[in-house]
């Protein structure tokens, strides 16, 4: 049974991959690849990787998908045909999927418990994370204790991430610079309220846009528990306010969130999470060991966890509304 | 039977030389990145894989013995990476923008031109 749905599931993500890359208007590409990653969700629920799964619907059927249509605005929706035949590129493809196929011949059976993946650190994991640890979501204790160090290294490349966006798309030409000053009037006209006439969208954003933040909530403190935590549930707030700023415009939601928070943001994410690791050395632990934290073993565990988890909530969420801000602010600078 | 066991790992490569063909065979930096993503989809796909357990379920621990749940390691593994593959996206969308903004077209070919111009 879980075959088929995983064949089905497989099956249509090749379809649609494939009129992806078939696709000479990027726009319905874009659309088409945000089915793409719907269908990944599903797929990863079905492969038991909920967490995942929460991560991908919300980062490639949202946020990705806002980003490539803000830039489709400023580049243009059409590809244009190519002038060669691609022989070198087929073959190159060609032979490096037979290479991986051939390979495939060797690799452990799918789904097979005895497979040499399931027997090294991943029982003890499951088996004693309960004790050690003392919360049932076995993915948030390796990501937020176990494996923290790698965590707080992956909190550092999104915050870079956001520098290197800003860097590039805030630094423009003086050009498009002089070009807004020119007509402030037309683009806050233009700007202020791009969906004015649009009552059901305004009305619908407005009753959507707190359940979307609860739902958010939910999916932090809840992360020790079920599916979700820092990641998702930031990714999840920055929908929100991205919905705001597709429907309400980027003045009034520049009122409500000023860019300077999602700035201060990213950077206090970083640093509390590092910080949690230097306030455990300080007490005689190793770095991000959460024993000192408190009298109790298991209860600093669990604090560390969600100290941890608030600032990977505080830096992806800042990193997520500059870059959306940045991207959204860069058609209105141009001339 | 053994080799139909691996349909999952052979529809993940198909994915993966799709999107490799996208980055190597189109001159559209837009699309390249389309096709980035989907070469990136399909190694997050590779990873939970090899962690799925048939017949297993989320590694959420319930009471009781006897369940058994997939392997947890891909998935903290893949959680992070897939907030890295959108951060790569926002600079390539960033860079393509100003390269559209410097050179007026975002066809590698057209801009292998302007470039030899100057």
């Amino acid at each position: 049974m879980e075959a088929v749905i995983h064949i089905a599931l497989l099956a249509l993500l090749a379809i649609t991959a494939a009129a992806i890359i078939r696709l000479r208007s990027l726009f319905a590409a874009v659309m088409l690849a945000g089915i793409y990653s719907l269908l990944a969700a599903a797929l990863l629920v079905a492969l038991d990787a909920v967490d995942v799964a929460l991560m991908e619907a919300a980062v490639g059927a949202g946020i990705s998908t806002v980003l490539m249509l803000g830039t489709l605005s400023l580049v243009g929706r059409k590809e244009k045909r190519p002038v060669r035949q691609p022989i070198l590129p087929l073959f190159v493809v060609l032979v490096t999927g037979g290479v991986l196929v051939y390979g495939t011949l060797d690799v452990p059976r799918f789904g097979d418990p005895g497979n040499p993946v399931h027997q090294h650190v991943a029982p003890r994991y499951l088996e004693e994370s309960i004790d050690e640890i003392g919360i049932p979501n076995v993915v948030t204790s390796v990501l937020a204790s176990y494996r923290a160090y790698d965590t707080l290294g992956e909190t550092a490349v999104i915050f870079t991430a956001a520098v290197g966006v800003l860097l590039l798309l805030t630094s423009g030409p003086p050009l498009s610079r002089r070009g807004s000053e020119a007509r402030p009037a037309a683009t806050a006209a233009r700007g202020a309220a791009p969906l004015d006439d649009r009552v059901i969208l305004r009305v619908g954003a407005k009753m959507v846009i707190p359940f979307i933040l609860m739902f958010g909530l939910y999916v932090q403190f809840h992360g020790d528990y079920g599916p979700g935590g820092g990641f998702q549930a930031a990714v999840i707030f920055a929908t929100a306010f991205i919905l705001y700023v597709l429907v309400f415009g980027l003045e009034d939601a520049q009122r409500v969130l000023p860019p300077r928070v999602g700035y201060v943001c990213a950077a206090l994410g970083v640093l509390i999470f590092a910080g949690v690791g230097i306030v455990t050395v300080a007490e005689g632990a190793n770095f991000l060991e959460y024993g000192p934290l408190l009298g109790d073993p298991k209860g600093a565990q669990v604090a560390g966890i969600m100290l941890v988890e608030f600032g990977v909530l505080v830096t992806v969420f800042g990193v997520m509304v500059t870059i959306f801000y940045v991207f959204a602010g860069r058609r209105r600078l141009r001339p | 039977m053994t080799i139909l066991g691996n349909y999952f790992y052979w529809v993940v490569i198909f994915l993966m030389m799709l999107g490799f063909y996208t980055l190597i065979a189109r001159a559209n930096l837009v699309k390249k990145l389309i096709g980035l993503s989907i070469f990136q989809g399909s190694v997050f796909l590779l990873y939970i894989g090899m962690g799925k357990i048939l017949g297993g379920t989320a590694p959420i621990l319930v009471a009781g013995t006897g369940v058994r749940y997939s392997n947890p390691i891909p998935h903290a593994l893949i959680l992070t990476a897939i907030v890295v593959s959108v951060a790569v996206t926002a600079v390539g969308l960033a860079l393509t923008i100003r390269i559209k903004e410097a050179f007026g077209t975002v066809e590698e070919d057209e801009i292998h031109e302007h470039d030899e111009a100057f």
